[in-house]
């Protein structure tokens, strides 16, 4: 798979999850993501797609498999390794995930606050610039309260790149939104990967956003397995029917419509178990 | 037969569980209050939102309680022709009992309720694990202060409590009733011994913040991040700390109160 | 709300709390009136201490001048050792004699000095020799019993005496 990208920043290596006890999420996954571009993972909703996020930010262990951050293991009970990877990674949570008693200035001047020693004035130069880059310098005063949820999320992806974090995660970053802000985040996505240098990489289950930017894609199923994988145009011209009722939105394929349950005719009783 | 047997054993070991997941849950807090005593402004801001805010509902329950004592006590002692000891129970009962318990149960309801509601919504929000992917121990940054501060402030409410209380009483008895000021501080002063009747009572309301703030973090902490769960996470608070502040108060009672 | 008006609020608060203390610790309660260090220990021996308590009240003509700082027993006379925290501006005279006495009918116990006559003071440390024990209600019982029994020359008495336990 590393063939595919070149340099590799985050490899996922047959990787299985399950919470403690629960079902199977991952099952015996394998995922890279290259330096510098935009990789999509796409699925159905409860396919283990903000699971897999979670695992690569070191949030759990994995049962089994690896998952390696620039050729080095993630250690999930490693305290210090984490606190180190950490630093140079962003996310970015589903509704933004803000620190509700903050304004947006202060939300954004968070982790320059915690991480560095810089003082006042230079930190509020950086979190002006990066409030800037998402649009948002105006907004700095106002409450969390007080804003809208596309705004929440920009301010949100202001402050997961305070840091210039060289990986950055979005949790379903175009949930919600309406078409207008919906375009502004894939713009501010795309354009923050290429300005920056930084790898990206995007869950979501919105395949023409998400094909708009990306530049290679994965497709998981509900199984917990990579159904498919290539640029945007490869999976849009696919054959494999999972991944044409994926990427047309077909309500019934592989992927079926009625939950499992006992032949209609029996429910009514029209006809003897 | 046997299943009910099984089910006992099964609700036995998820006691045992629990217990342990609270103890492991304490330690891991009180190895994060270093951390947040290094940001002292985090634990001041903490003890105002904890402490300052409830001054109100303490100082006025002081009063009120202050008022009834005096008066409850008073017809009492009076047909016993013992009035004038009414300032010395009056201490007694605030400092040693009243103060720290009835503070500790108000505590629990207006800070500990608070508290377990704020937890609980960052962490529904996703707030805490977003300070933890940015290499920030939410423990140390947002419980522990917290704890601190819960701490600092249960003691100096308790104190003002009963403080208070004994001014109120002072209005009721002489003021109102007219039993006579000088006997009602001499008797008072003579009776109350400042180590085992204050000090213990500082003591008991030290236990009991702690007891009220724990809890109040564990169950925001812990709540299932669903309106409902946290709905359900501020009763627990409630209930749990007062039966703790409760059954410590006979406790310590025993230890402290009960002549060798 | 700004950062100084927080931290000003929580002096307020935790100055208040240290006025609470403090108002509790003088009016309320009885650190006012002696604090421990300016005290002098006297020892006495009784043979009944009775219902005499630690940190009981020492008391001469009615005012307090000290605290019973210890109650042990002797070991080799058997008697009650009682030590005495007397206030140092106080002093008596070595040949006062200290009693048990009851506050009320039936209240506390407390210790009461009689002052002597000597120009002689006791010092720190010296024993009050003269003592009288505390009155135990059993014994004026079967006093007056007793002497109830002497009165009316009845063989009854020494069978009453022997009844009540003998006790002095």
């Amino acid at each position: 798979m590393t063939e595919l990208h070149g340099d590799v920043m985050i490899a996922v290596d047959q990787v299985v999850f399950g919470y403690d006890g629960g079902r199977t999420i991952l099952n015996d996954v394998s995922l890279a993501f290259g330096r510098g571009k935009v990789t999509a993972i796409l699925g159905g909703s409860g396919c283990g797609k903000t699971t897999l996020l979670r695992l690569i930010g070191g949030v759990y262990p994995v049962t089994r498999g690896e998952i390696r951050f620039d050729d080095q293991v993630i250690d999930a009970r490693n305290m210090e390794q984490l606190f180190t990877l950490r630093r140079r990674l962003g996310m970015l949570f589903q509704f933004g995930a803000l620190f509700t008693d903050l304004t947006v200035f202060e939300n954004v001047a968070f982790p320059l606050r915690e991480h560095t020693d810089l003082d006042e004035t230079m930190i509020r130069d950086i979190v002006l610039m990066k409030l800037n880059a998402v649009g948002l310098r105006g907004a700095a005063q106002l409450r969390i309260a007080e804003i809208s949820g596309g705004m929440a999320r920009r301010v949100a992806l202001a402050r997961a790149i305070a840091l210039d974090p060289e990986l950055i995660m979005y949790d379903e970053p175009f949930a919600g939104l309406d078409p207008i802000s919906m375009s502004v985040a894939a713009n501010l996505i795309r354009t923050l990967n290429d300005t920056t240098g930084a790898t990206s990489i995007l869950v979501s289950h919105d395949v023409d956003e998400c094909f708009s930017i990306c530049d290679y894609a994965y497709l998981l199923s509900s199984q917990g397995k990579v159904v498919a994988h290539g640029k945007p145009e490869q999976l849009a011209a696919s054959e494999d029917p999972e991944v044409r009722q994926f990427i047309r939105g077909e309500p019934d394929g592989p992927v079926r419509f009625h939950y499992p349950a006992k032949p209609l005719a029996e429910d009514f009783g029209v006809r003897a178990p | 037969m046997t299943s009910a047997i099984d089910r006992l054993g099964r609700a036995a070991l998820e006691l045992l569980r629990i217990f342990g997941h609270h103890a492991t849950f304490f330690l891991e807090l009180l190895r994060a209050c270093p951390a947040a005593l290094r940001r002292p402004y985090l634990v001041v801001a903490q003890i105002h939102a904890i402490g300052n805010l409830s001054l109100v509902i303490i100082l006025s329950s002081g009063l009120a309680v202050g008022f009834v004592l005096a008066l409850q006590m008073y017809y009492a002692l009076v047909t016993y022709g013992a009035a004038e000891s009414l300032g010395l129970i009056v201490n007694l009962s605030l400092t040693r009992e009243l103060g720290p318990v009835v503070t500790a149960l108000l505590f629990a309801g207006r800070a500990g309720t608070s508290l377990t509601a704020e937890i609980g919504l960052m962490k529904a929000g996703e707030q805490l694990a977003a300070m933890d992917m940015m290499a920030i121990d939410p423990k140390s940054r947002v419980l522990a202060p917290r704890f601190i501060a819960g701490l600092v402030s249960m003691p100096i409410l308790a104190v003002l409590f009963s403080a208070v209380g004994i001014m109120g009483a002072y209005v009721v008895a002489v003021l109102l009733i007219g039993v006579d000021a000088g006997n009602f501080w001499s008797i008072m002063q003579s009776g109350v011994d400042v180590r085992r009747d204050i000090g213990n009572g500082v003591i008991k309301s030290f236990v009991f913040g702690l007891i009220c703030t724990f809890v109040a973090l564990y169950q925001g902490y812990e709540a299932e991040a669903t309106p409902e769960g946290v709905a359900h996470g501020t009763t627990r608070t409630v209930v749990i700390a007062s039966l703790g502040v409760l059954v410590m108060d006979f406790v310590l009672t025993a230890l402290m109160f009960t002549t060798p | 709300m700004g950062k100084k008006s927080i931290e000003t609020f929580v002096g307020i608060f935790v100055l208040l709390g240290f006025l609470g203390i403090v108002f509790l610790a003088l009016k309320a309660a009885n650190l006012g009136s002696f604090s421990s260090g300016e005290t002098y220990q006297l020892t006495a021996r009784f043979d009944n201490i009775g219902g005499l308590k630690v940190r009981a009240p020492v008391k001469s003509a009615g005012v307090t001048v000290g605290r019973v700082a210890s109650i042990t027993l002797d070991p080799q006379r058997f008697q009650g050792l009682v030590k005495l925290d007397i206030q140092r501006g106080v002093q008596f005279p070595n040949d006062s004699s200290a009693r048990i006495l009851t506050s009320g009918l039936l209240g506390d116990q407390y210790l009461g000095i009689e002052p002597g006559a000597q120009e002689k003071m006791y010092a720190g440390g010296d024993e009050i020799k003269q003592t009288q024990s505390a009155v135990v209600l059993e014994s004026l019982i079967s006093q007056f019993l007793f002497s109830k029994a002497a009165d009316a020359g009845s063989t009854t008495a020494p069978a009453a005496a022997a009844s009540s336990g003998g006790k002095k």
